[in-house]
């Protein structure tokens, strides 16, 4: 890995472990770039992998996905000051959903806490953001290191998932509960498996030395061959994680540390995130902004929404009525969810049409054939997730 | 000190140094039951006078008194309270190598110049003058917030925008001009004297992290220069019995307004409970409650050790720990079996303030080696004899020579251990050019370098103003965006140090200001 860190001048974009095993698959050639790495977009059609995340198991590459190494006797306390959610709470061989917040209290970022069994904690963000964390450390004493490159993460996500891990060979995979953790052994690697994922299926993510790549990636298109596996890119995962209600960085909002313009910060708040946030736990970051944003009343709300018609309403403008005088939000994630049959998105909306069951108009741009449309299209406030099938919970699940 | 305190006050003002001691005697004054806790013996933080050499006393910190409000002397009733003067109203007097001294106290005539240089030194000070006048009502107030929809705080900016526009086209423009610019600019476009601008620009960089051409330098001067008009006629002053008497005054003054202070109670640490502050442990592990904490101690020891990070938002530690709070200023005391005499001094000007800064050139270059941390090879000084005017600091017929030593950086490449003996050979040198046979006078000696000052008067990086005063540090920010009102984030703490507004020296006004601040955020 230090050679090709060596030698980033040359090449820009890093090679994940699996880039090999992708690349062979690839036929659309779409690649995109991803936190340094090259990713595949799409291996052959966005739908054909999609469908296999809801019909059958898909495999998806996830090193990129930055990993961070908590150790130290400050490293409960440390965690607890830096994320809104309690981490006292989170048992060992647990993961929890977090995210956490400037002084402010807007959003830098989600990610995930692993407690470990090795007695350390691992973060896992969409962006870097060590700095940020250097500076959360400050008093505190841990040690705080990134690891994304000596992990490579496989997710291994879609209703048959389970039977083809089970078939790989992890006796007792079935019995893992959801953000639980689980230490496998497969021939001479040793695989850390997490009930967890993007896409609100039923899924796991695969955590091993990167030397064990391939391996693990050959046995389990051997073991899935009769359950429909499929290698997927990020175009399928982005359908799938709208239907499961799950957010985007720098989609369905931007990191406080990178805005600009005020008023483009998200508290967690206003993203509908409130859950996460434990205001008995004591400190954290952002605490008394966001208690005093409760007291003043939220402005504005990450909604779903369930639109009329069957054209996605990307990047619309929302209005309150369908003469569409006054402004009162915007769409930041749409698509024609296959699954549910609904034309459905995420979206940004002013109090107080944030609120369910409320009736707001989006406004969506259409070309036909180089000719734009206009169409003030029905909205209504739903709850999210669009998706939520019994499976992704289901312990043990389903057999295939 | 108090005999049955009440097991819960009002306030706890941590630190016994001036600004803790005008902060509790305001608070005392204003009905709060107040508890001031000392680490120290005694009170007088940097503002101290205490024995270096056996027989011979100094004032240990500051050594002059020039930048306290006539009226925060007057409210606190110092005279009442036992503080005489040994000296007012003295002159500040350039020293120049093989020639005769240069006076440049404020309303001197400054004999010896050229015409050109005369008339432009009449035009110089009587503009500083009207611009000290404009600012100095802006350091007894608390800075206003800005984007914030409170009428205080834009009245507060108002007024300063007010009191600049009042000066007039001329003078407005001129100020705003200036008030970003480097000394070394300014005084080299008013005067040709050399020393006569090395002199102007010591007081510009005197405690500061900064050569004469650094930016921002014009702004610590006007600073300085504000605080000095805010002091009113009595110029530069020594108390009687050293900068300690003033402090002693201080706290009759907070005593007899009803405080209790305790001395050797060093705190450990800020109690907080349900989000705000709640009191302090001291060392020994005793607990005492308050509705409000005051912490004079500087704002990192205040924030990172006293609070700890845990208590606050990461960004805001950041900040604190970004805080700029290295000294360079170091303090010699030398003990001399007889009076010294400088050349080209009279004797009414060894009574007054000494400086050693023959060029503004000399200055940057002394200034230079501080950016490598190293100490400067010819340090400029300021220097004050104090036992001329006050003889009960010495045994008769001896004298005791105090001297603020400039640049001896916080860190020290080869570090001060080695440097110690090294530095202060380098300030002999310059000290024996000025004042021939002075050497084989000393009878004791006594170096405080930053660190030295860090320890004794438990500041982080023993840095006079506690944080260095610069744009990015000063007035609104100072010392950091989240504290610059006297609050914290942490309800019920609050900073009356020199890392506020409006910064060190021995002002108290920071004390004061802070008071007020407590004194409408909590109302009985």
């Amino acid at each position: 890995m230090n050679e090709s860190r060596a030698a980033h001048f040359r090449q820009p974009l890093l090679k994940t472990p699996f880039h090999e095993r992708a690349r062979a698959l690839a036929q659309a050639e779409s690649f995109i770039p991803w936190a340094g790495y090259t990713t595949v977009d799409v291996f052959t059609t966005m739908e054909q992998e999609y469908f296999a995340i809801r019909n059958a198991t898909t495999l998806y590459d996830l090193t990129p996905m930055v990993k961070y190494r908590v150790l130290g006797p400050d490293a409960l306390p440390f965690l607890n000051r830096l994320v809104t959610r309690d981490v006292g709470k989170l048992q060992p061989d647990r993961v929890a959903y977090c995210v956490w917040c400037n002084d402010a209290g807007h959003l830098i970022d989600d990610g995930t806490i692993f407690r470990l069994r090795t007695g350390e904690y691992r973060l896992c963000t969409a962006e870097r953001q060590i700095d940020w964390l250097l500076d959360s450390a400050l008093g505190f004493d841990v040690e705080i290191a990134e690891v994304t490159e000596h992990i490579a993460a496989l997710a291994v996500q879609g209703p048959t998932s389970c039977a083809v891990l089970k078939a790989l060979g992890l006796q007792g995979v079935e019995r893992l509960k959801p953000f639980e953790i689980g230490y496998f052994a497969l021939g001479n690697d040793q695989l850390t498996v997490s009930r967890t994922g993007f896409t609100g299926d039923l899924g796991y993510e695969l955590w091993m030395e990167p030397e064990a790549a391939e391996t693990v990636w050959d046995a389990l298109m051997e073991a899935g061959r009769s359950r429909g596996i499929r290698a997927i890119g990020s175009q399928a995962l982005n359908s799938a994680r709208i239907e499961a209600g799950f957010l985007l960085p720098n989609v369905d909002f931007v990191s406080a540390e990178h805005t600009i313009r005020t008023g483009r910060d998200r508290s967690p708040l206003e993203l509908g995130l409130a859950w996460l946030v434990d205001f008995k736990k004591g400190h954290f970051t952002g605490r008394r902004a966001l208690l005093a944003e409760m007291t003043q009343g939220v402005r504005r709300q990450l909604v779903g929404l369930d639109v009329a018609g069957n054209k996605p309403a990307h990047n619309a403008l929302l209005y309150n009525d369908e003469h569409g005088k006054r402004e009162i939000g915007s769409v930041t994630s749409a698509i024609w969810s296959p699954t549910c049959k609904r034309n459905i998105a995420l979206a940004i909306v002013d109090a107080p049409h944030c609120k369910i069951g409320s009736t707001v108009w989006a406004d969506i741009y259409l070309n036909r054939e180089l000719v734009w449309e206009r169409r003030m299209s029905r909205a209504q406030v739903v709850q999210r997730p669009f998706f939520a099938p019994e499976r992704r919970r289901a312990t043990p699940p389903a057999e295939f | 000190m108090a005999a049955a305190a009440p097991s819960r006050f009002d306030c706890i003002v941590i630190g016994g140094g001036h600004n803790g001691l005008v902060c509790a005697a305001t608070l005392a004054r204003g009905g709060r039951s107040v508890l001031l806790l000392e680490a120290a013996a005694r009170v007088g933080g940097a503002a101290l006078t205490r024995e270096f050499a056996p027989g011979f006393r100094v004032s240990a910190g500051a050594h002059l008194l020039h930048l306290m409000p006539a009226d925060l002397k007057r409210e606190l009733q110092l005279a009442e309270n036992g503080l005489e003067w040994a000296a007012q109203g003295m002159t500040t007097t350039a020293l120049v190598p093989g020639g005769a001294g240069l006076d440049v106290s404020p309303g001197s005539a400054a004999q010896g110049l050229s015409p050109a240089d005369a008339l432009a030194y009449a035009g110089y000070t009587a503009r500083m003058r009207r611009f000290a006048a404009a600012l100095a009502p802006t350091l007894s107030r608390v800075p206003p917030r800005l984007g914030t929809s409170d009428w205080a705080d834009r009245l507060s900016l108002l007024r300063l925008g007010w009191q600049i526009r009042r000066l007039g086209r001329r003078d407005m423009r001129e100020l705003l001009r200036i008030g970003g610019m480097n000394v070394y600019d300014l005084l080299e476009e008013n005067f040709e004297s050399t020393a006569l601008k090395g002199a102007l620009g010591l007081d510009a960089v005197l405690g500061a992290n900064f050569g004469p051409r650094s930016p921002g330098t014009v702004l610590t001067l006007l600073y300085r220069l504000a605080a000095e008009f805010t002091a009113g006629e009595a110029g530069l002053s020594q108390p009687k019995g050293g900068m300690g008497a003033l402090c002693d005054a201080l706290a009759r003054a907070a005593t007899a307004a009803g405080a209790s202070i305790r001395t050797a109670a060093p705190v450990a640490s800020i109690l907080v409970e349900g989000d705000r502050a709640a009191g302090v442990v001291l060392e020994s592990g005793e607990r005492i409650a308050a509705q409000s904490v005051i912490s004079s101690a500087d704002p990192k020891i205040t924030f990172l050790r006293l609070l700890g990070p845990r208590f606050l938002d990461a960004g805001f530690v950041r900040r604190v720990n970004h805080l700029r709070s290295r000294g360079l200023a170091a303090k010699l005391h030398l003990a001399l079996n007889r009076a010294p005499a400088f050349g080209g001094v009279d004797q009414a000007a060894l009574r007054g303030r000494l400086l050693i800064a023959p060029s503004l050139q000399h200055i940057e270059h002394a200034y230079n080696h501080a950016k490598y941390a190293e100490f400067s090879e010819r340090p400029v000084m300021e220097i004050t004899l104090p036992t001329l005017n006050d003889p009960s600091l010495a045994p008769p017929g001896q004298h005791v020579l105090s001297a603020v030593v400039q640049f001896a950086p916080y860190e020290l490449k080869e570090g001060w251990q080695n440097g110690r003996q090294r530095f202060m050979d380098k300030a002999m040198t310059v000290l024996e050019e000025c004042a021939p046979g002075l050497g084989a006078s000393i009878v004791g000696s006594e170096l405080l370098t930053p660190p030295d000052m860090a320890r004794e008067f438990r500041s982080s990086g023993g840095h006079w103003h506690h944080a260095d005063l610069a744009f990015d540090q000063f007035y609104m920010v100072r010392p950091v965006p989240g504290a610059a009102q006297h609050r914290t984030p942490l309800e019920g703490l609050f900073l009356c140090g020199a890392g506020c507004h409006p910064g060190g020296g021995v002002m108290g006004v920071a004390g004061r200001n802070a008071a007020r601040q407590v004194l409408t955020a909590h109302a009985p």
